[in-house]
């Protein structure tokens, strides 16, 4: 079986589903012939024809209302938003009626459609290539907001989107998008929207992460073990709806939790899990919730970008602090 | 000199304001003078339901309306001429064009009054239409997709769409028009003009001599229409729709109208426009022009319009009352919608709101 990075997970993730279910579309800026500017459509043009795999217009507002529009005629179209700082016009039609068609109208239309956006910094790309902004649609009722770390997740949890019945924001961390190979079997099985996925036991602390930066839990994790520490590490994925219980049920265990995304500190998603655990676990914390994050500034241009990312160096540390707190 | 590109725009009419003929190719659907009443009677019976929906916002009984008074003629065109089969997007005053669909006055009332089941329209072909679009010029993009559904999937259906002058400012318009173009989109953009975009008149909206020509840029036939004169709102969209239907590409057309009432029931339009505006507006209403040319075609008079006014006055009455006797939905009605099936994180909010339901709260 093939290895195959997380760019080509999402590719494998569409080409499946688009040859399984007739209604399934991808459409988008440069996605057709040209495959999208990372790639992740390479190849489904040839396969699947120019209505089926279709350039749009230049305007991303353009693409999130016509994909509710076809969504509402019963189509499954995948959008793809070229990058997540060009997202912010398709907010309008994503808010207003996307996430709330099915609200609004008591069931009787609905939005069974993905929007797709390459996520993030640290590929030293251009001003605006670079954001990370879950946060933003997080709060947005009627919205799952999904977030793959790895190239089997990415598979898995893009066929679960494109199957769910609502709206899904799917944001692909584009750090690891090439980072790193695992076989991934085509089989066209989906993973649950509903869990976080527990990647690795521990009992000292709990690392709650996704996206990319689940890259320097893991590797925060590794480092600390060496030191006698064991930590535990948590991938969100689903970022909304949240499967807090799977987070509290661990730090029940380990009675400390540091809380790594990229995204800036105030009003992130971290912030959400932070009070979730002060008003339903505080009495099974030992030390204060930790959260390293961006800041809460725009992401630096690239000589800069990496002294924004949160590191290996600063979740390691802030482990520390929550051990030396008791 | 080389010329790149020349372009014209024309301006459609049949009954002048008094309703005198100003052409005499009658289109096929005009020669038929019972389906004519029939027109009528919905335009007069859009009046009746508008008078009455704005009475019961001044009792109290209906949150903020928006008033369709003078679009009866555009609205009743747009409806009358569309399909089943097609795709409307309503902004939210075409009352007329929906009530031809199916929309109930009952439905209309619940969604101003409140209540989201009003969006739930129960009779086809309404029931595959879209609800009302607050966003302004937001569902044009819905019917641009819904067209692309339509060519992707091969069917013989036209997305309709209407925005008012205001509306035809924004992008979701002219990305609506553009990917038809591009895509050559069974799509049709109908411009209401009502001349007002609540305070704002419509010289501020466009330095364009007409909003029609804005579809010239995206390669659609465009024409200017009498929004007032039924007879031109009907002929231009059929043959809107027919060129769509018939893969000949989507179309935009402006008709050309008045509002005569406020903005909505939250609105006062003394502050921002003169009288004599408005009695001008009154001259040229829609209705007057069709009952004079009905008359003089003796399939119409003073009886007979009074008759069809008790009989819209009870039909309204009936649905007032429908409205009036709806229940409040539960209140887990707010959880119940958001997704398919209610998550389990939402489910502990939904669950602890019918705690304090069932404390009294």
């Amino acid at each position: 079986m093939a290895q195959i990075t997380l760019i080509e997970a999402v590719t494998q993730a569409l080409a499946y589903e688009m040859a399984h279910d007739e209604s399934v579309m991808v459409l988008g800026e440069d996605v057709g012939l040209n495959g999208g500017v990372f790639r992740a459509t390479q190849g489904l043009q040839e396969k699947f024809g120019e209505l089926r795999v279709l350039d749009t217009p230049l305007d991303e507002t353009t693409i999130a209302g016509v994909t509710v529009g076809l969504a509402v005629q019963g189509m499954k179209p995948v959008a793809e938003a070229q990058f997540e700082g060009f997202i912010y016009p398709m907010m309008e039609q994503i808010a207003c009626h996307a996430a709330r068609m099915r609200n609004r109208t008591r069931g009787r239309l609905t939005v069974p459609a993905v929007f797709r956006a390459p996520w993030g910094g640290g590929i030293r790309a251009p001003e605006h290539h670079s954001e990370a902004n879950e946060h933003l649609f997080t709060n947005i009722p009627g919205l799952r907001v999904v977030m793959p770390s790895s190239p089997a997740r990415a598979y898995g949890l893009l066929l679960a989107a494109i199957r769910d019945p609502d709206p899904v924001m799917f944001f692909e961390p584009k750090r690891i998008y090439r980072q790193y190979k695992e076989e991934v079997p085509d089989d066209g099985e989906a993973l649950p929207l509903d869990v976080c996925f527990v990647l690795r036991d521990g009992t000292d602390v709990t690392l709650v992460s996704w996206g990319a930066q689940v890259k320097e839990a893991l590797e925060a994790a590794d480092e600390l073990a060496e030191q006698g520490i064991s930590a535990e590490v948590i991938d969100v994925a689903t970022l909304t709806p949240l499967d807090f219980d799977t987070i509290a049920e661990s730090v029940q265990k380990t009675g400390r939790c540091v809380i790594v995304h990229e995204a800036p500190k105030t009003a992130g998603f971290g912030a959400e899990i932070a009070a979730r655990l002060a008003e339903e676990c505080i009495y099974d914390l030992l030390a204060p919730v930790e959260r390293v994050t961006g800041f809460d500034t725009h992401i630096p241009l690239f000589r800069l970008e990496m002294k924004y990312m949160p590191s290996v160096e600063r979740v390691v540390d802030a482990v520390k602090r929550t051990l030396a707190a008791s | 000199m080389t010329i790149a590109a020349k372009f014209e725009i024309e301006y459609l009419q049949y009954l002048d304001a008094e309703g005198k003929q100003v052409r005499n190719d009658l289109p096929e659907f005009a020669k038929d003078l019972d389906h004519m009443v029939e027109l009528y009677k919905l335009m007069l019976s859009t009046r009746v339901f508008d008078a009455k929906s704005i009475a019961l916002q001044r009792t109290g009984k209906l949150g903020t309306y928006a008033s369709c008074l003078g679009h009866e003629a555009a609205h009743v065109g747009i409806g009358s001429a569309m399909k089943p089969e097609d795709v409307y997007a309503p902004s939210y005053r075409e009352y007329g064009a929906q009530l031809y669909r199916g929309v109930q006055p009952r439905e209309v009332y619940m969604y101003w009054g409140g209540d989201e089941r009003g969006n739930d329209y129960q009779k086809e072909p309404a029931r595959h239409d879209f609800a009302w679009s607050v966003p302004i010029a937001t569902q044009c993009l819905h019917a641009a997709g819904s067209a692309l559904a339509f060519k992707i999937r091969g069917e013989k259906r036209v997305a309709v769409c209407t925005i008012g002058d205001g509306g035809s400012s924004k992008g979701d318009f002219y990305g609506a028009i553009n990917i038809a173009g591009a895509q050559n989109l069974p799509l049709v953009a109908v411009i209401v003009n009502n001349q007002w975009a609540i305070s704002v008149p419509r010289k501020i909206q466009s330095g364009a001599p007409t909003l029609a020509q804005k579809g010239i840029a995206a390669g659609l036939f465009s024409m200017q229409v009498d929004g007032n004169d039924i007879i031109a709102v009907r002929k231009a969209m059929e043959d809107a729709l027919d060129r769509a239907r018939s893969g000949n590409g989507g179309s935009v057309l402006e008709l050309v109208t008045y509002r005569l009432g406020d903005h909505t029931t939250a609105d006062d339009a003394r502050r921002y426009r003169g009288e004599q505006e408005v009695k001008d507006g009154w001259e040229k209403e829609p209705m007057k022009r069709l009952r004079n040319w009905l008359v003089a075609k003796r399939v119409w008079d003073d009886a007979k319009e009074e008759a069809w006014k008790a009989e819209c006055d009870d039909w309204m009455d009936n649905e007032v009352n429908a409205y009036l006797e709806t229940k409040t939905q539960p209140v887990s009605a707010m959880f119940d919608y958001i997704f398919a099936e209610v998550p389990a994180d939402l489910a502990k909010q939904r669950d602890y709101v019918l705690s304090l339901e069932s404390k009294g709260h």
